[in-house]
């Protein structure tokens, strides 16, 4: 009985659009519907003699407001591969989680490593399927048995197979410090540091890309996945503290709920 | 979410999470009902806050309420609060091109006692800040109360203080959210809830 | 295929959809955020120096708080641009009123001539949100606030600009005690206090409304004068 209800709760596959004609209704009433997350964002990739190296602003904003001050924006695919997300934060966010599950699947078919090549397609196809609707920026890099790959993804699901790529609002910022200074073959040192400066162009004059820089160096049969690389906007110390003396607030009903003792939390 | 009004806060302690919103419901500047619930407990130490559309308040709530106690029965374990996040992710980004117009934050204590909040967009897109994370009408308001008053390692006593006063304010500045406000402190001895006093306009 | 169709929906397009692209738009939101707070023998004036449209930076220092001739401050949010024409009326307007009367004018009479220069304009008004500060007749603190077209208010706190919604709830708490039991509304700040917590707003807004940042210029009004002092905020 309970696996049956849950069953008729879930559907097939793929998105349930029962509340679209509501929400038309009340949209046509007036309703105002809340902005979703955007990562304005500025994000990056660049290949090098070794490999490829990815980069990430952390800011997540709801339209003027931020977010998140810290988000994660270089997404897992596969042991060899990351993908930088922009647009709609849910989008970039669920669109990398089921392509990579999708390739985890792949892999296990196949017995082999997946190729960048193949991540890139079934992104594009996902994303061309849904005609923009889904609103996802990526670049994606990896490095498998025919070497590095960095591609761009549009939301429409054209793509792009360069040497150095940004997409994102920070795109035009981080763009000016690549085409002043990428050149083929670099070394490892300078293609981070270029890539961080990219990043922190974004960072500083685009007014929707914020916070740190995360970078992600893809070389033959290694990762390295650094969070906060570069770490130019600490917070500054609070001149006072705003703690107040308890009982400041006034309270008028007061209920203790005891936590079960025998809450059983083991696997 | 103008249309019924709400602010929901939910702010990390010392091994403590507390969790407050406001009672109003509304129909735009028609105040219905002074006495509406937006925080449900879903386990005995993990709350959710869904801000929004009042009939998806109740619908989402509903909906999330058989999922956790399917997950009960079938793993013969409570939910993990992060678990949870993960699920009420899932639940609304399955409705991507239809959203449900609510804004949750969920807040509680793992099984090792560590506080977890969560906060996710209307269409899912998860945010798990080390802080505060605010739903609402009032979210901006929410924000620079937050940002201002809060400081890590509150105690559970400090942590009530923190988060009544950053909610009361932020209501005050929002003409549809307030008339009344509960808070409950998550701690791993039980949880207090307390209704708050607070201006009724 | 319905072609038929397809030019019908063309044709019922919305008016606005068709004609935007060369209207003109003589405003323009350039971002920011202001505050003062007033206390018993000065007042303190805080304005962030970023001006911004869209998600650009158009500058990082452009100060949208005035040291005026008669010593009151003005600081402003809105529109940059109508700002500093306001500015420039203002004190054109000062100018004549001390060659008129040789005397310099007032915060008092200054705060009225402002509401009217507004008003003046109600039907095409300076998109400027003013917080007119300096010492009243008493010396005590004294702060004016207006809406675009000239409606005043005298208060002992005010924000206004892009992060107003994250400031002045916390300013309603922490200087004008709301919501915490046994505390005297009335109270005025002492100086130092009132500058932590401005200082602390700004850091806080910085931290959350993408166009607050960069520079925080800090005027405070005494008897002794205006000082004024300038701090780095957060350039991202």
């Amino acid at each position: 009985m309970l696996a049956q209800a849950e069953h008729q709760q879930q559907s097939a596959a793929g998105f349930k659009f029962d509340n679209v004609k509501r929400n038309q209704l009340l949209t046509g009433k007036g309703f105002k519907q809340s902005t979703a997350t955007k990562t304005g964002t500025t994000i990056v990739g660049l290949i090098y003699k070794d490999g490829v190296v990815l980069g990430a602003d952390t800011r997540a904003t709801a339209d003027t407001i931020v977010a998140d001050k810290n988000c994660e924006k270089i997404h897992y695919l596969a042991p060899n591969m990351y993908c930088c997300g922009a647009g709609t934060a849910a989008d970039t966010e669920f669109t990398t989680n089921m392509v990579s599950s999708q390739i985890a699947l792949h892999s296990l078919n196949t017995g082999r490593e997946a190729r960048v090549a193949t991540a890139m397609t079934m992104l594009k196809h996902h994303l061309f399927r849904h005609q923009g609707y889904i609103g996802a920026a990526l670049v994606l890099g990896g490095y498998d048995i025919t070497g590095p790959h960095l591609y761009s993804i549009a939301p429409h699901g054209s793509t792009d197979k360069l040497p150095f790529v940004t997409m994102g609002s920070g795109s035009l910022a981080a763009m000016s410090m690549f085409e002043s200074r990428w050149r083929p073959n670099m070394s490892r040192d300078e293609a981070v540091e270029l890539v961080k400066d990219a990043i922190e162009a974004g960072i500083f004059n685009d007014l929707g890309s914020g916070s740190n820089v995360d970078i992600c160096i893809l070389t033959q049969g290694n990762v390295e996945y650094v969070r906060g690389y570069s770490r130019p906007n600490e917070r500054v110390e609070k001149e006072q503290s705003y703690r107040f003396p308890r009982g400041t607030t006034e309270f008028y009903v007061t209920k203790t709920t005891e936590t079960a003792t025998a809450m059983d939390t083991s696997a | 979410m103008e249309y019924n009004g709400s602010a929901i806060v939910a702010m990390v302690g010392k091994n403590c999470v507390a969790i407050a919103a406001d009672k109003r419901l509304g129909q735009q500047a028609l105040t219905v009902d002074m006495d509406f619930e937006k925080v449900f407990p879903m386990t005995d130490r993990t709350y959710i806050g869904l801000s929004g559309l009042a009939t998806d308040v109740k619908t989402v709530h509903d909906t999330l309420r058989m999922r956790v106690n399917l997950y009960k029965h079938r793993e013969e374990r409570v939910i993990e609060p992060r678990t949870m996040a993960h699920m009420v992710s899932h639940m609304l980004y399955e409705r991507r091109f239809g959203p449900y117009y609510i804004e949750p934050i969920i807040a509680g204590l793992d099984k090792n006692q560590k506080p977890f909040i969560c906060g996710t967009d209307l269409i899912g897109c998860p945010n798990f800040p080390s802080d505060f994370v605010v739903t609402g009408t009032a979210g901006s308001n929410l924000f620079g109360m937050c940002e201002s008053l809060w400081e890590p390692d509150l105690e559970a006593d400090d942590l009530f203080e923190t988060i009544s006063q950053a909610l009361l304010n932020a209501v005050d500045r929002d003409a549809v959210s307030g008339w009344g406000a509960v808070v409950h402190v998550i701690t791993p001895e039980g949880v207090i809830t307390r209704e708050i006093k607070n201006r009724m306009d | 295929m319905d072609f038929v169709g397809i030019q019908q929906e063309f044709a019922h397009a919305p008016a606005t959809e068709r004609h935007t692209h060369n209207r003109w738009e003589p405003y323009v939101d350039n971002g920011g955020t202001s505050l003062a707070i007033a206390g018993a023998d000065y007042v303190i004036v805080a304005s962030d120096a970023r001006q911004s449209n869209g998600f650009n930076i158009n500058s990082r220092y452009d100060p949208k708080a005035f040291h005026l001739s008669n010593n009151a401050i003005l600081a402003t949010a809105g529109y940059a641009a109508d700002a500093k024409r306001l500015v420039e009326v203002l004190e054109q307007n000062a100018q004549m009123y001390y060659h008129k009367h040789d005397r310099v004018m007032k915060t008092s009479a200054m705060a009225q001539m402002l509401s009217n220069t507004l008003y003046g304009r109600r039907f095409f008004p300076y998109y400027v949100f003013p917080i007119l500060a300096g010492l009243d007749n008493e010396g005590k603190g004294a702060l004016y606030c207006y809406d675009p077209v000239g409606n005043m208010e005298r208060v002992v706190y005010q924000s206004f600009g892009s992060a107003s919604a994250l400031v002045q709830p916390f300013l309603d708490n922490v200087v004008g005690f709301k919501n915490q039991r046994g505390a005297d509304p009335a109270r005025l700040l002492e100086r130092d206090q009132a500058l932590k917590i401005a200082v602390d707003a700004f850091t806080g807004a910085t931290e959350r409304d993408i166009y607050t940042g960069d520079w925080l210029d800090i005027f405070i009004v005494d008897r002794n004068g205006v000082t004024h002092e300038k701090r780095e905020l957060k350039h991202d």
